[in-house]
């Protein structure tokens, strides 16, 4: 307790003594000028997260004051390092950052969509960006977001013009290359009236080591827009991921999100969707696999502000030997949203007896004309089914994995993304190889 | 000889359900196992595929000339051993073409061969499903997922054709066919026996006998076998009954 506590001032001391050297360095970016310091000063007043407050009570984030992280340097790549992490193969149109900075040199991207370095954008798009970045997601109660407000120094931006549909699926590519270095990636996305696009996250780490990626995202989508989003979190097994994104939908928008959750010693999701208009839909999808000690946990929250919308959520996970995973997620119907449809599952496989899912879906209704349902199932692997599969001469070894990989099916199917889904089931299919039980 | 089973006796949860069975079965042959409701048929065919549960308590099974009872599930599936179940299990999420893909690999690669052509195996697939009058749809959909109850008998005898086994134990595979069903099921049953490999059938109904000629009839009462004959013995349970079975076997008693 008292060796946390110390290291826990440690930490905190560190983290200002950073801010103060950084400094002036940061304030010669336009990027986030005037917001700084007033998220530093946020996160000065309501400190890191304990298992007090009820959106941490079950992720105890003390092993990451046992790291002293600094802040990550930019370093630049050779080309081939990245071509191991091309998902789709041949892609036209991929964003690479490393250590959460925009790297142009090795980024391509066609003509109709910006997508630039954050920084940038902060001077050649100001309009854009004052008016979006960091009026979304707050940092009021989050330490996580004050921190990335206050340090993020780069990220993606990517706007889409009215009208315009983006054939080419964009993978933003985002590798980790540091030993025991906090990132801040920051990422803004802006997508124009009856826009369509296919983004595809990702993040993988270079090196073996622990490291903390403190992500922080706004989505804006405009009227009609359509959103495809895929996030897959493959870090290390001892890094850590924490990531916030809010998304904002305008009248007859669609946001689709499938999260793929495999690495990290810790990784917290917190997904918050604003349905502020009539006509919107929202799909948020999950998927997690955890081993060893590694624990997960998604936070989400759908805010139906507006009649006629509807969400449907399904995450699931399989979860293996100590692993603990995380699920909260949120549906706030407000009282002006009559005729909302709303449907929330959360379904777990533990494949150990001392792998743990706290599991909490829970329903906020104040409209009385809706349609909402939740849900949550906790299991383990039909034996009936496997005893059958063996029958047949398929190995156990094999069973198992293929009722996981029939299991994680449900989530992976909504990958829209022919070519990403068959990659994502394949490392998935892998994965399941690889721990037998 | 392909199966012997030599006074065998097995629990299931500490209750003796087999009480001592005797069965040989040759390459080439077909029996049929009949018998009252709750006689063990089933529990036989559950002990000879390895389902956790079923203890033998006693005797011995020999398959081959190997101890069936030492090996696992897959390892008697390997080396030949087929059981359509009375009751097959839904997998949700599993695809007929890759369950059985899966089977017929991994039932190679227990014999050192390497993996069938995807190509090959999507032919041969088609070409049972033909004989057995289903649609190759069927290949995409879970296993037995939402199948009514024909459609997953038709889908063992499909598993069995493809799998090409050398012991098939069949447990009411003819239960819940319509009659047009029952011919094709048989028909599919018919095909894959040759010489060289043995079938046991487990029903109530001679109809299924007048398709699948047995050379052996079996009738299994209370755990024993009480009676074994030529296919004239089905007939003549039809007209009987089984009281006529256990009564005669008390006469032997
Ligand atoms: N898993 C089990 N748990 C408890 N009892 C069982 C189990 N399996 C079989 N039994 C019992 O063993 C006896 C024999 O059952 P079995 O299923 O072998 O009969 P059967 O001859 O196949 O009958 P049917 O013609 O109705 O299919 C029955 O009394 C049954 O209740
Ligand atoms: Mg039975």
């Amino acid at each position: 307790m008292k060796d946390h506590n110390r290291a826990k001032s440690l930490y905190l001391s560190r983290i200002a003594s950073e801010f103060d050297r950084l400094r002036d360095d940061l304030k010669k970016q336009r990027l986030l000028n005037g917001t700084r310091d007033t998220a530093m000063a946020r996160f000065a007043e309501i400190g890191f997260p304990t298992k007090r407050h009820e959106k941490w009570k079950h992720t105890d984030i003390r092993s990451l004051f046992s790291c002293q992280f600094e802040t990550a340097e930019a370093v630049s790549l050779k080309k081939e390092a990245i071509d191991p992490f091309l998902l789709l193969g041949d892609e036209e149109n991929f964003v690479v950052c490393v250590n959460g900075r925009f790297d142009r040199k090795l980024s391509r991207i066609s003509e109709e969509i910006i997508a630039c370095s954050l920084a940038h954008a902060a001077e050649t798009r100001a309009d854009l960006v004052d008016t979006h970045l960091a009026k979304h997601l707050g940092f009021q109660n989050s330490a996580f977001v004050a921190l990335n407000t206050a340090f993020a120094t780069d990220g993606i931006f990517i706007y889409v013009p009215d009208h315009t549909i983006v054939e080419k699926p964009i993978h933003l590519l985002h590798l980790s290359d540091n030993e025991r270095a906090t990132a801040y990636p920051r990422h803004l996305f802006i997508m124009g009236r009856n826009s369509r696009i296919q983004l595809i996250e990702s993040y993988h780490s270079l090196r073996k080591s622990p490291y903390l990626n403190n992500c922080a995202s706004e989505i804006i989508l405009g009227n009609n827009a359509r959103v495809e989003h895929l996030k897959i979190q493959s870090e290390d097994e001892q890094a850590f991921h924490i990531a916030a994104r809010q998304v904002c939908q305008s009248r007859g928008s669609l946001y689709s999100s499938v999260a793929i959750d495999l690495g990290g010693s810790l990784s917290r999701n917190d997904l918050n969707v604003l349905l502020d208009a009539e006509g919107i839909e929202t799909n948020l999808y999950g998927f997690y696999l955890a081993r060893g000690s590694q624990l997960v946990d998604n936070h989400t929250f759908i805010d139906h502000a507006k009649p006629h919308c509807q969400s449907a959520e399904l995450y699931k996970g399989v979860l293996s030997d100590h692993a603990v995973g995380v699920f909260s997620g949120k549906v706030l119907v407000r009282k002006d949203a009559q005729k909302t449809k709303a449907f929330q599952q959360n379904q777990t496989l533990l494949l150990s007896q001392d792998a743990k899912i706290n599991s909490k879906p829970h329903l906020k209704i104040f409209a009385d004309d809706v349609k909402c349902s939740h849900g949550a199932t906790v299991g383990e692997l039909d034996e009936e089914a496997l005893f059958y599969m063996r029958t047949r001469g398929i190995s156990e070894e094999n069973a198992h994995a293929m009722l996981r990989y029939a299991f994680a099916q449900d989530v992976l199917a909504h990958i829209g993304n022919k070519t990403a889904r068959q990659r994502v089931e394949e490392i998935v299919m892998e994965r399941f190889k690889e721990h037998v039980n | 000889m392909l199966l012997k089973i030599k006074e065998l006796r097995a629990s299931v949860k500490d209750t003796e359900i087999l009480k001592g069975i005797n069965l040989k079965v040759n390459r080439g042959e077909v029996h049929a196992i009949m018998g009252p409701n709750g006689s063990g048929k089933s529990t036989l065919a559950n002990l000879l595929s390895g389902r956790e549960g079923y203890e033998a308590t006693g005797g011995e099974v020999l398959f081959d000339g190997k101890n069936l009872l030492d090996m696992s599930t897959e390892e008697r599936a390997c080396q030949g051993l087929f059981l359509a179940f009375q009751y097959p299990v839904e997998i949700p999420g599993v695809s007929i073409a890759n369950f059985l893909k899966s089977a017929v690999n991994d039932i190679r690669a227990y014999h050192g061969l390497s993996k069938i052509d995807a190509m090959e195996f999507l032919t041969l697939a088609k070409d049972k499903m033909k004989m057995l009058d289903m649609d190759s749809k069927f290949l995409r959909r879970s296993v037995n997922d939402g199948f009514s109850g024909g459609e997953k008998k038709r889908n063992e005898v499909f598993q069995l054709s493809m799998l090409n086994p050398r012991l098939a134990v069949l447990d009411e595979t003819d239960s819940g066919l319509d009659i047009d069903a029952l011919k094709i099921v048989a028909n599919g049953v018919n095909r894959f026996h040759t010489k060289e490999n043995g079938v046991v059938l487990i029903t109530h109904y001679q109809r299924l006998l007048d398709y699948i000629a047995p050379d052996f009839v079996h009738v299994l009462v209370k755990g024993r076998i009480v009676e074994s004959g030529g296919k004239e013995l089905a007939l003549h349970l039809e007209k009987h009954g089984y009281d006529w079975a256990i009564k005669s076997k008390k006469r032997v008693n």
